[in-house]
């Protein structure tokens, strides 16, 4: 089971109706929000994918059971663009290295719990941005944190309030899970 | 300005006589890309239907507006919906009934020849997919060769010529299609036919076609002559019909010849390949018409719509049985293949009986063009 914001019932519809349906919903979400996507139709993935791609959404994974498909899409995010300010970056190639050698280093993925199901860094705990006030009191402020988004910006803002809640050694990772080269593994 | 419907058939039709059609191929560009219906006097545009959501405007002047256009999508719900899109510009567009998945389906039966006692022999061409089945027809009897799944087309065509189905034969163990051979025999109690070297894994009971083995259709002496050709599958097998047509099977194609690949052992099947094409076919009278169990091409199809060459003509043309050097023959049906069909070894365990899956799944696993050859 994969947290989404938002869940559509496409079950039983048959081409074009799921896209037809997705588009809709998608319109109505926030920048960065996550839709999961139920539908019976086999032919739903392929052009789901191929849609995402040509509207520029995030098209994240499926999961098949049952006979029964699970699309997950999370809405582009225009803000995506917007300028990184915290000082404290680590290349991903860096954070290889570091993960290699110090075993304690704590990495924190701040995106979609649904985006981390499909791939994560081996090790990494999962803290969506929603989440955050609460998660953040469970986390001691001694621990090397590592901070890693898909594009290094949301990223950017978790390390942020991080550090002004006095957490003593916060990075962000740069540019993040999008170019990431590294072993990774997937929730499923 | 009405959105109506052409069938499979039609479009068949349409192919085979060159007429000008314009296809808007509303699947998505992989899809398209992957296999789409083929004719020499075809034109496309690939435009997903979900690009076409908010509007066709933008396409119209794409469309010509002097032959017909139809739209193609999978299954046929966008092409309903693109071709209403177009009716309310004001341009009349056809969608093709069933989508790709009819296409994939169609059998279209052409009559190759009368045999010497009066009987006669059919092709049955799947367009969509480049299959090619066969019946046999004499004295109120039929046999049929190399049937795709959709066997209600051979039992029904059979019915209509008031024939009973005795023997249904493979000429090898396919990889690309789901047989429907051992269905059709159950159905309507005959026998069923398989090559004892392709079928070691086989989990049901069947005849064992061997080389030099004669069955008759009838009680005529039109007779369906086991010539063992292997190459393609170790099992392979030709048939000589009335001594006057061979049946290939997947060893000899009109424009190309077998790939021996498909069952992972393309190194130890080539020098039987070789063996087959450049002496066994070659001992054979040519005058023998030539009917494989493919085609891969259009320029393969003959005007009438059948898939049919002298073996005489083939000996001379076709460049795979024109390769003097064994080293050269060996890189060209080894080195260099074609991508495999979609789901291959798939195909192959349920054409043993191994695998069960259902109708739509069977549908699934044939989607794509036939890839048994190489050129």
């Amino acid at each position: 089971m994969i947290q989404t914001d938002v869940v559509l019932d496409a079950k039983g519809l048959a081409c074009p109706m799921p896209i037809v349906k997705t588009r809709k919903i998608m319109k109505e979400l926030y920048a960065g929000q996550v839709l999961e996507v139920q539908a019976t139709d086999k032919g739903s993935t392929a052009d789901l994918k191929a849609w995402a791609a040509s509207v520029g959404h995030q098209y994240l994974g499926t999961i098949e059971e049952n006979e029964e498909l699970k699309h997950y899409i999370r809405k582009s995010d225009d803000k995506e663009v917007a300028e990184k300010s915290y000082p404290h970056v680590v290349s991903n190639e860096a954070l290889e290295v570091i993960l290699d050698e110090n075993p304690e280093a704590l990495v924190l993925d701040v995106r979609e719990a649904a985006e981390y199901a499909f791939g994560h860094i081996p090790g990494a705990q999962s803290l969506p941005l929603g989440d955050f006030d609460e998660a953040v009191k469970q986390l001691t402020k001694e621990t090397d944190i590592y901070v890693v988004c898909r594009t290094g910006n949301r990223s950017d803002t978790v390390a942020q309030k991080l550090a002004s809640l006095g957490f003593a050694s916060v990075k962000n990772v740069v540019p993040g899970m999008s170019e990431w080269n590294g072993a990774t593994e997937k929730v499923h | 300005m009405g959105v109506t419907p052409m069938t499979a058939s039609e479009v068949a039709k349409k192919v085979v006589r060159k007429e000008p059609l314009f296809i808007l191929d509303v699947r998505n560009e992989d899809a398209f890309a992957d296999w789409k219906i083929e004719g020499e006097n075809v034109e496309y545009l690939n435009i997903p239907y979900f690009d076409l959501l908010d509007g066709v405007e933008e396409i119209l002047e794409s469309l010509p507006t002097d032959r017909d256009v139809l739209v193609v999508c999978a299954k046929e719900g966008s092409s309903i919906m693109v071709a209403e899109m177009l009716a309310e510009e004001g341009r009349s567009a056809h969608y093709l009934a069933g989508g790709m998945k009819a296409w994939s389906e169609h059998l279209e039966p052409v009559k190759i020849g009368d045999l010497k006692d009066g009987g006669e022999l059919y092709q049955f061409v799947r367009l969509g997919k480049g299959c090619l089945s066969y019946m046999v027809v004499s004295n109120g009897e039929a046999a049929i060769i190399d049937a795709t799944r959709m066997t209600d087309v051979f039992i029904n065509f059979a019915k209509t010529l008031g024939v009973k189905i005795t023997n249904v034969l493979d000429t090898h163990l396919h990889a690309d299609h789901i047989s429907g051979g051992r269905k059709i025999a159950e159905a309507v109690g005959g026998a069923y036919w398989l090559p004892p070297k392709d079928a070691e894994e086989v989990i049901f009971a069947y005849e064992a076609l061997e080389d030099g083995r004669t069955l008759k259709v009838g009680d005529t002496t039109i007779a369906i002559q086991a010539l063992y050709s292997p190459g393609h599958t170790i099992g392979s097998t030709s048939f000589i019909v009335d001594e006057a047509y061979l049946l290939s099977g997947d060893i000899l194609f009109i424009d190309s010849i077998g790939r021996p690949d498909l069952a992972g052992l393309a190194e130890d099947w080539v020098g039987d390949l070789r063996q087959t094409l450049y002496s066994r076919y070659r001992n054979l009278a040519e005058e023998l018409i030539v009917l494989p169990a493919h085609f891969m091409i259009m320029e393969e199809v003959n005007d009438d719509g059948s898939v049919s060459e002298k073996l005489g003509t083939l000996l001379v043309e076709n460049h795979g049985l024109n390769i003097e050097d064994e080293a050269e023959f060996r890189q060209l049906v080894t080195g260099d293949l074609p991508p495999q069909p979609n789901a291959y070894q798939e195909i192959r365990e349920v054409n043993m009986g191994k695998l069960n899956p259902d109708e739509e799944t069977q549908r699934e696993m044939e989607i794509g063009p036939n890839r048994c050859a190489v050129r």
